[in-house]
């Protein structure tokens, strides 16, 4: 399988601390591929290193064997990377349809000057657009909130209307930031079900997250962080029989279950 | 779904109509002259609405961009070019009517810029001043954002306020009209009042629907998903940058594009046009108007700078819009014509208000 994601030697310091030291992963095409790790190991930098949102000290990122951690977010969506939040971000004051249009942006065409002249164009790559979005919101089952603001719905439903809005970008790779948090035991069996459809649609998903029943059941590979470092990157079965990875990870959260 | 999108512009033409009709019956049209300075400000104003209301950027400095476009049309039109006269440019210039020959006030012949000619100019520079001044200070945000524009602003009025050029505190005066059709002349005679009210409503109008489809498509929506979340946006591929800077130039040029004919029909303009307060005054009328509202901000404004220009706030005029900011942001956040002031003044009263 081709290599559709591929991070080199990643780093990046906050002042003294490093919250990215020297990460090396690869995520292949049509896999899961999920990052676990204890809290504060450095997960979301990483995500937000890979999606542009920052700068690595050092180190490469490829999509698709373009380096891309020089772009700006913006242009590694327009190659084909969509991602969500941790912390949801949907637009307030827009209906979810509207929401899930926005995620249509980059396939469309229209710019300030046409849009103002309503030039009939526009029209048809409107309906367009809308149409596509409606289309993609009854494949997800929401279509029924379409008319509903974004931000005035129940909270795993915002999570199933910001997953739909980044997959309205049609993106090759998807990147979901601990997309069960806040949910609970059946939104998230829903939600990891729903994720195995999105890779059987041909896309590929890298996934932080912090449900440990959530990534080993559905992901192909996981990778292991703790304090910046990858301390292991295997199919799910070793990675829950990795020594280290039981001393540093599920040993501290067994050790707070009980 | 036509019909109800074109439905307001269309109510919105007969009361301009209407309006002008009642003035002749009532034979008031003097109103006429205050009508079209209120539609000219209104330019600004609906600019100003797309900036702060949709993309959610403020600017305090609006007033800068309005000056410049009044200022510089003002000085082109009226600068004495005699001197080129007998020169090969001058009189390439004059032949390909970029000149233009007029007997000033007192009999002198003057050649200076055509109108037309130095009202593409006076927006064009207005643009690039914006887009300038745009592309470092957008990346700022919120108080930020406002301190910059406003710093921006003050700079303006200080430049035309300490240039002799710009005539210092007196200003321009003895503007000539702007014949922007033969036989429709921007000016503030008499004889053409009636025209120059419909020619400044019809470019209000032509712009209010022209910026109703822009807030309704896919820029719009872009616009508005950078106030919302500008993470998100970046997120979705929206070149967050080059869409604010975008749609500050096309405010700032707005601005600048009535600036230009306010000055023309007034035959002058001074440095209070540039003033912080004219800026201050344009903000708390979007905000009045409910902030991302075209039709809030076109009533509000309208009815606002009516009163303002006909004095009915006297020497308080600026007091007033002063006071009307600060209660609008305690009771109507959202603007007056959609907001709930009881709840508000409840919550207020009991202090769960947050942010």
């Amino acid at each position: 399988m081709e290599r559709l994601l591929e991070v080199r030697n990643l780093c990046r310091r906050f002042g003294g601390l490093k919250a990215v030291e020297n990460v090396s992963f690869s995520v292949k095409e049509g896999q899961i591929k999920a990052v676990i790790g204890p809290n504060g190991a450095g997960k979301t930098t990483l995500f937000n290193l890979v999606s542009g949102f920052l700068k690595p000290d050092s180190g490469t990122v490829l999509l698709d064997r373009l380096a891309v951690q020089d772009l700006p977010s913006y242009s590694i969506a327009r190659k084909g990377m969509a991602r969500t939040f941790q912390h949801m971000k949907l637009f307030p004051k827009m209906s979810t349809l509207e929401n899930v249009m926005v995620g249509r942006h980059i396939h469309g065409r229209a710019g300030f000057v046409p849009s103002f002249f309503n030039l009939p164009w526009t029209w048809s790559e409107e309906r367009r657009m809308r149409r596509e979005a409606l289309d993609l919101m009854t494949r997800l089952d929401i279509e029924n909130l379409a008319e509903t603001e974004a931000t005035s719905l129940a909270y795993g439903q915002q999570r199933m209307v910001e997953l739909c809005r980044a997959l309205a970008c049609s993106p090759r790779l998807l990147l979901l930031d601990e997309p069960a948090a806040g949910l609970n035991m059946r939104e998230t069996a829903e939600m990891a079900k729903m994720i195995s459809r999105i890779r059987d649609m041909g896309i590929t998903v890298l996934l932080v997250e912090h449900d440990m029943s959530l990534v080993m059941n559905i992901s192909d590979e996981v990778a292991v962080l703790c304090y910046g470092q990858k301390i292991a990157d295997d199919v799910p079965l070793a990675v829950q029989k990795n020594p280290e990875v039981v001393r540093v990870y599920l040993g501290e959260e067994n050790a707070q279950d009980s | 779904m036509v019909v109800r999108r074109v439905l307001p512009t269309l109510i919105l033409i007969g009361l301009v109509v209407l309006t002008e009709q009642v003035t002749r019956i009532t034979d008031t049209r003097y109103y006429l002259t205050q009508l079209t300075m209120t539609a000219y400000y209104g330019l600004v104003i609906m600019g100003l609405c797309l900036l702060m209301g949709y993309a959610g950027q403020i600017s305090l400095g609006h007033a800068g961009f309005f000056a410049m476009g009044g200022y510089l049309s003002g000085l082109m039109t009226t600068y004495n070019l005699e001197a080129l006269k007998g020169s090969s440019l001058g009189s390439m210039l004059t032949t390909l009517n970029l000149l233009v020959s007029r007997k000033d006030l007192y009999g002198d012949v003057t050649l200076s810029v055509h109108p037309w000619v130095s009202c593409i100019l006076a927006v064009a520079f207005a643009s690039v001043v914006a887009y300038l001044v745009g592309g470092p200070v957008l990346r700022l945000k919120g108080h930020y954002l406002a301190m910059a524009t406003l710093g921006f602003g003050i700079i303006v009025y200080r430049v035309v306020l300490g240039s002799a050029i710009f005539g210092e505190a007196d200003g321009f005066s003895d503007i000539p009209g702007f014949a922007v059709f033969p036989g429709v002349e921007v000016s503030g005679r008499a004889s053409v009042r009636v025209a120059n009210y419909y020619l400044a409503w019809g470019l209000l109008t032509l712009t209010l629907a022209g910026l109703l489809s822009l807030v309704n498509s896919r820029i719009g929506r872009a616009l508005r998903a950078i106030h919302g979340a500008e993470d998100a946006a970046r997120a979705m591929g929206i070149n967050t940058p080059r869409f604010k800077l975008q749609v500050f130039v096309l405010s700032a040029a707005l601005a600048a594009l009535a600036g230009v004919l306010l000055t023309h029909f007034n035959g002058a303009i001074g440095p209070a046009q540039a003033s912080v307060m004219a800026s201050v005054r344009y903000v708390a009328i979007v905000a009045v108007g409910g902030m991302a509202s075209l039709w809030g901000t076109l009533t509000m404004g309208s009815v606002l700078n009516m009163l303002s220009l006909r004095g009915y706030f006297g020497s308080l005029d600026d007091a007033v819009f002063g006071g009307i900011l600060i209660v609008i942001m305690l009771f109507a956040p959202d603007g007056l014509l959609r907001a709930h002031p009881l709840a508000r003044i409840r919550s207020l009263l009991r202090g769960t208000e947050e942010g």
